[in-house]
């Protein structure tokens, strides 16, 4: 369906909303017992940071994600249909089934790999960053993590070699105030994440996640200021809705205080500025979303029709096609007791 | 007797041993308000404090260094490593330091650390949160290794690793935290780098360790129907090594086969089988054979995941064709 003012602001609810709807899907993938685990982390309440940032990246631009990265990848342009097959561990899905929701990536669209070790994600980007360079690719590379990875050394390692290099890089932290249980103030006393950007020399800033557009704008400008050699941070501050991953029902915060976080929703906020400036109709944005709603439900469908990966496929990528593949460790044993036999 | 998990003995010998050893302090992410993210400390910080249970940022490197700095003065920290996968980042601090700080400085000083940690399949937790690395630890000199496969070793086993006066490190099983048993805490334990053996039999001699001692139980049981009896020894440590035991029965038996749920090259049971060889080789009427891990990461698919290490059914397969 077109909406009927096609504003960019009605873009980016269409991406918040597509990404809202996936992640309630794949708790209801969960729930059905038809995800592969448990490990899944949803980023309700995170939206703006993924909508906002992958709006300004170029086709040639590349990132990394940290463990709750479906809706970066979504605001990418990812198929959410293969997304939810591989959060099912199924053949169709973007790996095969071997990574699943933490390990998500598809070069096509520049996704350099979700990661599952806290951190682990960035320094590859310093590594794009100066293959943009050499190959003179004018491409931008983005990590995305959470603040926990903010207390991790490799950031600073990565960041100093940045600003060293000049490189086209911006650091994004999806500041959603925990690690798990762990509010960010238990975990560092200067919460101000922006200085330490300024200290190696990157340019720095924070913004609230409320506003998809404040966090677009503050992206635009990070990003140009990398793609031009000065390599920057941004926080984008939003707040985790529900649990780390499925299992958490988050003993460690009131309830008064996730009442409070969950008023924080950039969704709803675009959708209230898209209505109070008359730039869409609420019959328009109702039928948005449940265009959306119908294209989600489907990709539960698809994932649940999905067969798994067939056991032989587990030799396979270890090492590149056409070079030797692991000896399965039955082949093995048959060997050794067939010698036996003789 | 009364029934406790794998989790709450670990919990209890915590507990206990803090309660004993005022030096004893828990660090690691989570191990505090939260309670573990597998909630092997849950509530201790009500029992001993937050300066006792110390939560950290997700900082490794810096978690498992400052245990050895804390080793080397006075205290007696247990560090927690959320995934033994992390050790991807933490190796320089237990192999570079806290594993030869003894042998480097003549002798001076220990470091009295254990360095607690889950690994292994079963949770469909991919390829950076399923590995069972113990090889890497095994290889480095100066570390000692437990890895407790029941309920009551897994409380026998911790104390014990608190008495120790060098690094050890500790590694439980993910999918063994809910497994209940009964166990009776006040019994004697077995001592310190002495292996169990868990079954008796005289046809076939199965070494492992782990959740694999569960499955190669359930194997024997299965190979017993057959009229096929196996011994099933448990290693309980891999350092120190109770070689003697293995020694023991493959010599009395002659056939002998070592499973591991870590990749088969160069792998515990590499070692194992190995030294099997060298050391019983002229009473062995068999080669020995490994079942292990596929030489490949893990999948987050659990048809891939459970298919890439051994089962029960494989053990009791290839343990048939051994005895034919
Ligand atoms: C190196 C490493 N340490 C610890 C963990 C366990 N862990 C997974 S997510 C997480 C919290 C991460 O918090 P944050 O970076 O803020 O991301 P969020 O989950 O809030 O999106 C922790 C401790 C891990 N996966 N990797
Ligand atoms: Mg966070």
């Amino acid at each position: 369906m077109t909406l009927t003012a096609n504003s960019h602001l009605a873009e980016l609810y269409r991406t918040m909303r597509r990404i809202r709807t996936f992640e309630e899907r794949v708790g209801e993938l969960f729930v059905r017992g038809q995800s592969a685990g448990s490990m899944l982390h949803l980023s309700i309440g995170e939206e703006s940071s993924a909508a906002g940032v992958c709006d300004v990246m170029k086709p040639q631009d590349t990132f990394t994600t940290h463990h709750r990265g479906h809706g970066i990848f979504l605001a990418r342009g990812a198929d959410p249909k293969r997304m939810m097959a591989e959060i099912g561990g199924k053949e169709t899905g973007y790996c095969h089934g071997k990574g699943g929701s933490m390990h998500i990536a598809d070069m096509a669209l520049g996704h350099l790999g979700a990661n599952a070790i806290v951190g682990g994600g960035i320094p590859a980007v310093v590594g794009a960053g100066l293959s943009s360079k050499y190959l003179k690719q004018d491409a931008v590379s983005i990590a995305f993590f959470g603040d926990g990875a903010m207390q991790q050394g490799i950031l600073y390692e990565s960041m100093n070699m940045a600003a060293l290099w000049s490189l086209p890089v911006l650091f994004v932290c999806v500041n959603n105030q925990y690690g798990m249980g762990t509010r960010i103030d238990q975990a560092t006393r200067n919460t101000a994440f922006d200085e330490r950007a300024r200290a190696f020399g990157l340019n720095g800033a924070v913004v609230n996640g409320l506003d998809v557009e404040d966090v677009r704008d503050a992206a635009r400008w990070l990003i140009d200021e990398a793609r031009a050699g000065k390599p920057g941070f941004l926080s984008v501050e939003v707040y985790r809705f529900f649990g780390h991953a499925r299992m958490d029902k988050s003993p460690y915060r009131a309830e008064a205080e996730e009442l409070e976080g969950r008023k924080k929703d950039p969704v709803l906020f675009a959708r209230a500025k898209l209505l109070d400036s008359g730039l869409e109709s609420e019959a328009a944005l109702d039928a948005l979303d449940r265009e959306i709603a119908a294209e989600m439900d489907a990709t539960i469908d698809f994932a649940v029709e999905s067969r798994a990966p067939a056991l032989s496929s587990m030799f396979r990528d270890v090492y590149a096609v056409g070079e030797p593949e692991p000896e399965p460790v039955r082949a093995r044993i048959d060997r050794v007791l067939a010698r036996e036999d003789v | 007797m009364p029934a406790m998990t794998y989790r709450d003995a670990l919990r209890q010998a915590l507990d206990d041993a803090m309660t004993e050893d005022k030096s004893i302090v828990v660090i690691g992410e989570e191990v505090g308000r939260y309670g573990g993210a597998y909630g092997v400390t849950k509530d201790l910080i009500k029992v001993h404090g937050p300066e006792r249970l110390i939560d950290t940022p997700i900082s490794e490197p810096a978690i498992i260094g400052a245990a050895v700095g804390a080793a080397m003065t006075g205290l007696r920290p247990v560090a927690e490593l959320m995934y033994i996968d992390f050790l991807g980042m933490t190796m320089d601090q237990l192999a570079n330091q806290a594993a030869k700080i003894r042998y480097m400085f003549g002798g001076q000083i220990g470091v009295p650390m254990v360095l607690r940690t889950q690994g292994g399949t079963g949770r469909s937790a991919g390829a950076q949160h399923s590995q069972s690395l113990e090889a890497w630890i095994m290889h480095t000199p100066g570390l000692r290794l437990a890895m407790p496969a029941t309920v009551a070793d897994a409380y026998h086993l911790l104390r014990q690793s608190l008495t120790k006066p060098d690094p050890v490190v500790f590694i439980e099983h993910k999918a063994l935290y809910t497994r209940k048993e009964e166990v009776d805490l006040s019994a004697d334990p077995l001592p310190w780098g002495k292996a169990a053996v868990r079954r008796h039999g005289d046809d076939l001699v199965i070494v492992t360790y782990s959740r694999q001692v569960l499955y190669a139980l359930e194997a024997a049981e299965a190979l017993a129907r057959n009229g096929i009896e196996a011994t099933v020894i448990d290693l309980r440590t891999l350092n120190p090594l109770d070689f003697d035991t293995i020694r023991t029965h493959v010599e009395r038996v002659g056939k002998a086969m070592v499973v591991s749920e870590g990749v088969m090259t160069s792998g515990v049971a590499a070692e194992l089988c190995a030294r099997i060889s060298e050391e019983c080789f002229d009473f062995l009427e068999q080669p020995v054979i490994r079942v292990a891990g596929e030489d490949i990461p893990i999948s987050v698919s659990q048809e891939l995941e459970s298919g890439s290490v051994p089962s029960a059914r494989i053990i009791a397969e290839v343990a048939e064709r051994l005895t034919a």
